[in-house]
């Protein structure tokens, strides 16, 4: 039966079944215990689970992956919360030389199926460090997975494959879309569910293709109603997995419509559109009516949160990108 | 019995050799031994080893020098990348790692061959990483034997979460319970990870041994550029015992490593122990020590070689003869002899394992550049390339 709740109860729900599932799971973190993590995404999971399952560790970045390392090793299923994105960099080491490595160095002998959750993006007004997108430096790091969920249904699907997944998944969540709500089956069975490491169309269409993941996938759409009272009749594509990207599906709309553009706060530069930019001009070259378009962060630190509306992508941002394409 | 012809009790401070502060040490330099040590906190340690493992031990020490010896050779050869020697660190890696027992797991550097060895398992298992053949490739959970871990300090936090695992699963509170050993060097011992794995094992009991091997070196850094106080007694700061040990003694690194092991599986959590002791060799092969150290220092810790002492010993004692040394001699050399064939006869792997066990799950793209990769090779077949 389907319940409308919030993202960031759907990742609650999720972790909780997780939790139910597998004996091995523990979700470990700062203020994640008593006070359910300061985005209450954990709440009553220690009441419920107690203290050697949903673990308040020291105020240490490092400690909190490297002890998931060997929880790991040992056997368990560790489930990390990074309280906020600009705060992973402390354990960025530990993510890119151990969690993404030991399967390689191993030569397969020793998994370490740990999820990494990063509340990640901006809009909502908050000092330095607490707004960032720091996905590109993971998906650029063979070994991790990464992924990032738009909408509660796909909250509540993807924490529980990313935690069931051997492989180690770097898990972005979307804060300001916490509060959004949606219809989540809670009873819906994992096995048979939409995969983990595919793109799913959010809205089909004709005329151009609009690439967007986490936060950005509201304002695609958003953008998408706004360019069908126009008669442009746009596709969105909700990527879910940044590593390894769902090229197929990709390039099969691009394919057809012949106009990408791709949306992400993360700046530019070295960003994910610009990877994504190179694959579709590589496979796609003789469908493309204009160059591939990019409309992201800017290259400058994170600004102070007034002005942080004019740094995000927006949907007027989107949409003159989207004529620019079509002026080409 | 050798035990009851050392029956001297000396409190903690050591011999003449002792750095400031002291140290524990059952086997001077000169090969006397003392029965048992008493420290300040009004803990006694000794060893009651039969004469048959005193010779062990001795076989030991005797095997790990040599079998890295060789490896020094076979890099010098070209035969290895890398060698990170242990020359110099017998004692404290054939100690500590002969005080494991079965069911305790072990989290190496990248120096540990003396610790692996008394694993029992075989020395050549490392050495596809120095030669270039692998990144290590062995099951941790196999040989209770973590990879070699080469970013400085890290492997300190995978134990202390590995240790946290044995307490979640019930294993420790017994004779019978599971711990866990860390090795580091003195320069991990700045790393904030090192210093994070403190904090969390101290505020979880974690059933764990941090075993520090004070080499006196970081490289080229001497233990001054690291710290400003014995390494032993930071332990105080987080909340559990530090205890520092003559590294080059053999039976102190034994005793001391043994009794903290049991300490932490009885559910008494965690104990630093700093085995004082000195880097002989380079740090690595790639390394020249003569630029900031002097030959007379050198010269001073080969008095205090690890294995002269016990030869000593056991010559005094008359617990072994020259028979019995030259035995070790030509076995070592015999396993030696063996490593190097093996060595040599590993073969290069095929370069499309190269995009092996990258993800359980694997990955479409990375599934990708292996075709290409294995289309690309394919292209030159016969055209004399």
């Amino acid at each position: 039966m389907a319940e409308t709740i919030t993202l960031g109860k759907a990742l609650n729900h999720g972790l909780r079944r997780a939790l139910e599932n597998d004996p091995k799971v523990v979700v470990m973190g700062e203020d994640v215990g008593k006070l359910g993590g300061v985005f209450r995404i954990t709440d009553g999971l220690q009441k419920d689970f107690g203290e050697n399952r949903v673990i308040d560790t020291p105020l240490a970045e490092a400690g909190i992956v490297g002890t998931a390392v060997g929880l790991a090793i040992r056997g368990y299923r560790p489930v990390c919360e990074i309280q906020f994105d600009g705060f992973v960099f402390p354990a960025y080491n530990q993510i890119v030389a151990q969690v993404a490595k030991m399967f390689y160095r191993s030569k397969g002998k020793v998994r370490v199926p740990i999820v990494i959750r990063i509340p990640f993006g901006g809009g909502i007004g908050a000092v330095e460090h607490h707004s960032e997108s720091p996905e590109a430096y993971f998906a650029h790091t063979p070994g991790l997975k990464v992924v990032t969920c738009s909408n509660p249904a796909d909250a509540y699907t993807m924490i529980q494959q990313a935690i069931a997944s051997d492989d180690p998944v770097v898990f972005f969540e979307p804060k300001r879309r916490y509060w959004e709500k949606g219809e989540v089956d809670l009873e819906a069975p994992l096995t048979g569910a939409y995969p983990l490491h595919s793109a799913r169309v959010a809205r089909p269409g004709t005329d151009a293709t609009i690439l967007a993941y986490g936060p950005m996938v509201r304002v695609a759409l958003d953008a998408a109603a706004a360019a069908a009272e126009d008669g442009r009749n746009l596709e969105v594509i909700d990527l879910r997995t940044l590593s390894p990207v769902d090229f197929p599906a990709i390039f099969e709309s691009v394919k057809r419509t012949g106009r990408a553009v791709v949306v992400h706060e993360a700046p530019g530069n070295l960003g994910m559109g610009a990877e994504l930019a190179a694959k579709i001009t590589e496979e796609c070259f003789y469908s493309l009516e204009a160059p591939v378009l990019r409309v992201t962060g800017y290259d400058i630190p994170y600004p102070a949160a007034r002005s942080e509306e004019e740094y995000l992508p927006d949907l007027d941002r989107l949409l003159d990108a989207v004529d620019r394409s079509f002026g080409w | 019995m050798a035990k009851g012809k050392a029956a001297a009790t000396r409190p903690s401070g050591g011999g003449s050799d002792a750095p400031a502060g002291g140290f524990v040490q059952l086997l001077t330099p000169d090969g006397d031994h003392v029965g048992s040590v008493t420290t300040a906190d009004g803990t006694t340690y000794s060893v009651d080893f039969t004469d048959e493992e005193y010779r062990g031990l001795y076989r030991d020490l005797v095997t790990v020098r040599r079998l890295d010896a060789e490896a020094t050779a076979l890099q010098r050869q070209g035969e290895l990348g890398l060698w990170a020697s242990l020359l110099g660190q017998e004692a404290a890696q054939v100690g500590s790692g002969r005080a494991l027992r079965t069911q305790d797991m072990a989290f190496p550097t990248y120096r540990e061959h003396g610790v692996l060895y008394c694993r029992g398992i075989d020395p050549i298992m490392p050495f596809g990483l120095f030669r270039g053949v692998d990144q290590g490739g062995w099951d941790a959970n196999e040989h209770k034997f973590n990879s070699y871990t080469i970013v400085i300090g890290s492997q300190t936090l995978h134990a202390t979460g590995y240790a946290m695992g044995i307490t979640m699963d019930g294993k420790t509170g017994s004779a019978d319970g599971e711990a866990v050993i860390a090795y580091f060097g003195d320069g991990a011992t700045s790393q904030g990870e090192v210093n994070e794995s403190f904090v969390w094992a101290g505020v979880f009991n974690a059933p764990m041994v941090f075993f520090c091997q004070n080499n006196q070196y970081a490289i080229s850094e001497p233990l001054e550029r690291q710290t400003r106080i014995p390494l032993y007694r930071r332990a105080l700061g987080y909340g559990f015992p530090g205890i520092r040990i003559d590294g080059n003694d053999v039976l102190a690194s034994y005793a001391v490593t043994r009794a903290a092991l049991d300490n932490a599986r009885n559910g008494q959590g965690p104990t630093l122990i700093e085995a004082y002791t000195y880097r002989m060799g380079a740090h690595t092969s790639s390394d020249d020590p003569t630029r900031y150290r002097i030959a007379s220092e050198v010269e001073s810790w080969k008095a205090k070689d690890p294995i002269s002492r016990v030869r000593a010993f056991l010559t005094k004692q008359q617990l072994a003869d020259d028979d019995f040394f030259g035995e070790v001699d030509e076995s070592a050399r015999k396993l030696a002899l063996d490593l190097r064939e093996r060595v040599l006869a590993m073969p290069d792997p095929q370069p499309v394992t190269m995009f092996d066990h990258v993800y359980p799950n694997g990955s479409p793209e990375i599934d990708e550049q292996r075709a290409a990769f294995t289309e690309y090779h394919a292209s030159f077949e016969g055209s004399g390339h």
